[in-house]
C-alpha cells in the first residue's frame, strides 16, 4: 500500500450524509409516504362519519383491543416473570415458542384457532363466529409483545432490593407492587402500546374466526375489506385513517411518556 | 405460589398457542402423507411457493440495504425531517395491513394518480405491498447498535484517511452485523406470512397471483379444508425455522 | 454473508422448477368469476381445450365475492371474460365501458346458467325447516353471506322478500319479515357465498340459504347435508360477459360461444347447475318449484338495486345498520 498523507480536514467533501438521506428519504417516500398520501386524499369521511355500521366496527375493534392490551399487561408479564425467575425443565423451547404469533403468518393463526375453538372444536369450547372468538384470535398475536419488552429489565434487576424485602417481612405481593412494579412498568406499557396497535389492525387471524355481523361482530379491518369489495373505497379509507391516527397516537404518546417517566426516574 | 404461576403461565401458552398449532398439524396428517403431499406439490401449490419465496427474495434485501442507510442517516447526521423520518419507520408497525393494501390500490388503481400498466393484479404490487409492511424491521434493530457504538472509532477511522466506504465495512459493519441479521429474520419472516395486504391487491388470481398464505385462506373457502391445513403447515414450518433462527439470533441481553 | 446464503438458497429453490420447463403458451384467458363455480370450470376448461377452438388456450383463474370481484375489474383486474352472480354487477361493468351495452343482446339475454335459492340443512332436518316462516322459529340460526360484496346475498334476500309477498303479505310486512330474519336469525355473514357454505360445513347454523347447485356440489362431495327447496323461491339467472378490454376478442367469445352448447351445458348440470338449454335440462331431473319468481316479479334489478341495497339508503342497509345494539 503506498503510502498516504494525512488529508487537509477542511478540505474534505463527503458525499455519505447527502447519499444515506437523500437515498432514505427517496425509498421512503416511494414505499410508505406516497401510499399514505393517496389514502388521506381518497378518504371520504363524510360517508364513513355518518354510517352506524363503521362507527359501531371502530368502537368493537378499540373496546377489544383495549381488553386484550390489558389483559397481555397481566399475562405477559406473568411469562416474562415465570421465564426469567423460574427454572423449569424445557424452559428454552417455552421461551422460543413466545416468538411463534411473531412468525406465524396471520392466516394460520385463524385458521389454527378456528380449527380448535369453531364449531367442530374437540375440546367443546365454540368460540367461533362470537366476540370471545375475535378476543381469542387478538390474544394470540398481540402475545408476544408485553413479554419481549418486559423480559429485558427483569433480567437485569437486581433482586438484591427483593431479597431485602423479603427478610424485612414484605409479602411477595407487596415486594413486587412495591419494588419490582415501579420498574417494570414503563416497559409494560411500551408493550401495551405495541399490543394495542397490532390488535387495532389485525385482519389475517380474525377473518375466518369472525361471524361479520355488522354491529355485532364486525371489526374495524374486516369492515375495510368489505367497503372495498362493496365499491367504496372511500368510506374504507376514512375509517383506515382514523385506525391510523389512533394506533399512530397510542404508539407516540406511550413513548413520550416512557421518556418523561424515565427522566423522571418514576 | 411459584408453582401456582407457572402452572398458570404454562396453561395459558399451551391453550393460546400450542394446542392450537398442534391441532393444526393433526388435521393436515388425518387423511394419510400422501394426501398432504399432493396437496403441497399441486401446480397451485408449487406456483404459491415459488411467489412467495420471489417476494421476499426482492422485498428482504431491498429492506435490508434500506434498513442499514436508514438508520446511519437517523444516528449519525442531524437534517430537518430526522423525526418526520423517524415516524414513517415506524408507522408500517402502526398500520393495518388491510390500510397498507388499500393504500396502494388507490395510488395504482384507476383514477389513482400512479394508475396504469400491470403494477395492482401483478407481482409489482405484492412486492410493493410486502416491502411497506415489512419496512422497519432492520431499522429498529439497528439503531440502537449504531447509537450504543457511538462515532469515535469511526471518526478515528476516517481521520487516519480511510473512506466512507472502508469505514463502513471495516468499522461499523461488524458491529452492527448481529443486529442485521435479526433484523433480516424478522424481516424475512414477515414477507413469508404477510396476508391481509396482499390480499387486497392481488386478485386472487390462481397459479399468478396467490402466494402461499393466500392458497390457504383461498382453500378454505372453496371448501378444501384438507389442502388449506397442508399450506398452513408447510407456512408453519417456515415460521418454525425462522423461529428457532431467531431464537439463535436474539440480542444477547433477552437470552441468558 | 448470512444474507447472501439466504438470497442464493432461494435462488437456487426457484430454479429447479423453472429448469422443469414451462409450457409455451399461445392464448391466455383470464377468466373472473364469482365464488362458486370453481369446480364446474375445473371441467369445463380441460373440455373446451380439447375443442378446436380450445386449442393451445390456457385460462388463468380468479374467484371471489361476485360485487367484490366486479369492483376488482373495474380498479383494474385484467379479464377477458366476466361470469358474475347477477345482472347488476356486469352492470357495474357497463357503466365503466369495460363491457358493451350489447353484451346481453343475444338469445339468452346474456344468461349462462340458471339456478334457485334453497335451503341447506343438516343432514336429516332435525329442525324440520321447510318454509321461509320455519327460518323464524325461536333459536333457528341461519347463514347467508354479506348482501354488499357477495350475489348470492343479494339472490337470498330477494327470495326471502318474494316469498313472503308470495305467501300473502304487504311489500311492508316482507320488510319486516326480511328485518327479523337478519337482526335475530343470522349469526354470520361469511363475504361470499362459497365462504357462506364453508362456514355451515365447519358446523356454525342451522340453515344456509345459499345456491342450489352450491347444495348439490356439497352433497356430491360426501357432506352430511340435505336441501330444502322451498315453494316460494327464486329463479337465479347468472350472467356471462366478455369484456370490452380482452386482448383476445375472438377466442373469449368463441369460448362464451362454446359454454352453450349442449356438451358445456350439460358439464354445468354435472355440477349442479340448471341449463338454459332446454334440451341439456330435459335430461336431468331438476323440480320446478310450484311458486318460482324471477327478478322481476319483485320488480326487476334496477329497482331492487336502488331500493334494497344501496348502501346508504337501501332497506338491507337500514337493517344492517340498527342490528345489535
Amino acid at each position: 500500500m503506498a503510502a498516504r498523507s494525512l488529508p487537509l480536514p477542511a478540505r474534505r467533501v463527503s458525499v455519505a450524509p447527502a447519499l444515506t438521506i437523500g437515498f432514505s428519504v427517496t425509498y421512503l417516500s416511494l414505499i410508505v409516504l406516497l401510499p399514505i398520501a393517496a389514502l388521506v386524499w381518497h378518504a371520504n369521511t363524510w360517508s364513513a362519519g355518518t354510517n352506524p355500521e363503521a362507527i359501531s366496527a371502530l368502537r368493537l375493534t378499540l373496546f377489544l383491543s383495549v381488553v386484550v392490551a390489558l389483559v397481555q399487561a397481566v399475562a405477559g408479564t406473568a411469562v416474562a416473570w415465570t421465564l426469567v425467575r423460574d427454572r423449569f425443565f424445557g424452559q428454552r423451547v417455552v421461551d422460543a415458542l413466545i416468538d411463534l404469533p411473531f412468525a406465524l403468518p396471520t392466516i394460520v393463526a385463524g385458521l389454527v384457532l378456528l380449527v380448535l375453538y369453531g364449531p367442530r372444536s374437540p375440546v367443546g369450547v365454540h368460540a367461533a363466529f362470537t366476540r370471545w372468538g375475535l378476543f381469542l384470535a387478538l390474544l394470540f398475536v398481540t402475545l408476544p409483545f408485553v413479554v419481549r419488552t418486559v423480559q429485558p429489565v427483569l433480567l437485569e434487576l437486581d433482586t438484591e432490593l427483593e431479597d431485602a424485602a423479603a427478610s424485612l417481612g414484605a409479602s411477595p405481593l407487596t415486594t413486587f407492587r412495591r419494588i419490582v412494579l415501579p420498574n417494570i412498568l414503563p416497559a409494560i406499557l411500551s408493550g401495551v402500546a405495541m399490543a394495542f396497535a397490532r390488535a387495532i389492525g389485525e385482519f389475517g387471524a380474525v377473518v375466518l374466526i369472525a361471524g361479520n355481523l355488522p354491529l355485532k361482530t364486525e371489526v374495524a379491518s374486516v369492515y375495510i375489506v368489505g367497503q372495498i369489495g362493496g365499491g367504496d373505497p372511500g368510506g374504507a379509507a376514512a375509517v383506515s385513517v382514523v385506525l391510523l391516527c389512533i394506533s399512530f397516537g397510542v404508539l407516540l404518546g406511550v413513548g413520550a411518556l416512557r421518556r418523561w417517566a424515565t427522566r423522571h426516574d418514576l | 405460589m411459584r408453582y401456582a404461576l407457572r402452572f398458570a403461565t404454562l396453561g395459558y401458552l399451551f391453550v393460546l398457542l400450542v394446542a392450537p398449532v398442534g391441532l393444526v398439524f393433526y388435521r393436515a396428517f388425518e387423511h394419510g402423507f400422501g394426501t398432504f403431499w399432493d396437496a403441497i406439490t399441486s401446480p397451485d401449490a408449487i406456483h404459491a411457493l415459488k411467489l412467495t419465496l420471489i417476494i421476499t427474495a426482492i422485498a428482504v434485501p431491498a429492506n435490508t440495504v434500506f434498513g442499514i442507510v436508514c438508520a446511519l442517516a437517523i444516528v449519525r447526521y442531524r437534517f430537518p425531517g430526522a423525526g418526520v423520518m423517524n415516524a414513517l419507520v415506524d408507522l408500517p408497525l402502526a398500520l393495518s395491513p388491510v390500510v397498507v393494501g388499500l393504500s396502494l390500490l388507490l395510488l395504482y388503481g384507476r383514477g389513482g394518480w400512479l394508475q396504469g400498466h400491470n403494477i395492482l393484479f401483478a407481482l409489482p404490487s405484492m412486492v410493493l405491498a410486502t416491502m411497506f409492511v415489512s419496512l422497519p424491521f432492520v431499522v429498529r434493530e439497528v439503531v440502537p447498535v449504531l447509537r450504543e457504538i457511538g462515532t469515535e472509532q469511526e471518526q478515528a477511522a476516517s481521520t487516519l484517511g480511510a473512506s466512507a466506504l472502508q469505514t463502513f465495512r471495516r468499522v461499523t459493519w461488524p458491529s452492527i452485523r448481529w443486529a442485521v441479521a435479526y433484523g433480516v429474520v424478522l424481516t424475512t419472516a414477515r414477507s413469508l406470512g404477510e396476508f391481509g395486504a396482499v390480499t387486497v391487491v392481488s386478485g386472487s388470481i390462481s397459479g399468478r397471483t396467490e402466494t402461499l398464505a393466500l392458497l390457504v385462506g383461498d382453500r378454505y373457502e372453496q371448501f378444501d379444508a384438507t389442502g388449506a391445513y397442508a399450506a398452513a403447515v408447510l407456512l408453519a414450518l417456515l415460521a418454525i425455522g425462522t423461529l428457532l433462527v431467531m431464537y439463535r439470533l436474539r440480542p444477547k441481553e433477552e437470552t441468558r | 454473508m448470512r444474507k447472501i446464503s439466504l438470497i442464493g438458497l432461494l435462488l437456487l429453490m426457484l430454479a429447479v422448477p423453472a429448469l422443469a420447463g414451462g409450457a409455451t403458451k399461445d392464448v391466455s384467458l383470464a377468466l373472473v368469476a364469482y365464488s362458486t363455480p370453481k369446480t364446474a370450470f375445473s371441467k369445463l376448461i380441460p373440455a373446451f381445450q380439447k375443442t378446436p377452438a380450445g386449442q393451445g388456450v390456457t385460462f388463468t383463474q380468479s374467484y371471489g365475492p361476485s360485487t367484490t370481484q366486479a369492483n376488482a375489474i373495474v380498479a383494474g383486474l385484467p379479464t377477458d371474460i366476466a361470469y358474475l352472480s347477477l345482472t347488476p354487477d356486469i352492470d357495474t361493468l357497463v357503466q365503466h365501458d369495460l363491457v358493451s351495452p350489447s353484451w346481453d343482446k343475444n338469445k339468452w339475454h346474456g344468461i349462462v346458467t340458471k339456478s334457485i335459492v334453497v335451503f341447506v340443512v343438516r343432514s336429516g332436518n332435525p329442525k324440520h325447516i321447510r318454509t321461509w316462516s320455519d327460518l323464524l322459529k325461536p333459536g333457528v340460526q341461519v347463514v347467508t353471506p354479506n348482501p354488499f360484496t357477495s350475489g348470492g346475498a343479494r339472490w337470498n334476500t330477494m327470495a326471502a322478500y318474494g316469498g313472503a309477498l308470495r305467501a300473502g303479505k304487504s311489500p311492508k310486512q316482507a320488510i319486516a319479515y326480511l328485518t327479523a330474519l337478519y337482526r335475530q336469525h343470522v349469526v354470520a355473514q361469511p363475504s361470499s357465498a362459497a365462504l357462506a357454505l364453508t362456514t355451515f360445513l365447519s358446523g356454525k347454523g342451522d340453515v344456509l340459504l345459499s345456491y342450489e347447485n352450491e347444495a348439490i356440489l356439497a352433497q356430491q362431495q360426501g357432506h352430511a347435508i340435505n336441501w330444502v327447496a322451498p315453494k316460494a323461491t327464486i329463479l337465479i339467472q347468472n350472467p356471462i360477459a366478455v369484456t370490452s378490454t380482452s386482448q383476445h376478442q375472438a377466442t373469449a367469445k368463441a369460448f362464451v360461444n362454446w359454454l352453450y352448447t349442449p356438451q358445456a351445458q350439460t358439464l354445468f348440470a354435472s355440477t349442479g347447475y340448471r341449463p338454459v338449454l332446454k334440451s341439456v335440462a330435459k335430461q336431468f331431473h331438476f323440480t320446478t318449484p310450484k311458486l318460482l319468481f324471477t327478478i322481476g316479479y319483485v320488480g326487476g334489478w334496477d329497482k331492487v338495486e336502488k331500493t334494497f341495497f344501496d348502501p346508504q339508503s337501501g332497506v338491507m342497509a337500514k337493517i344492517e345498520q340498527g342490528l345489535g345494539g
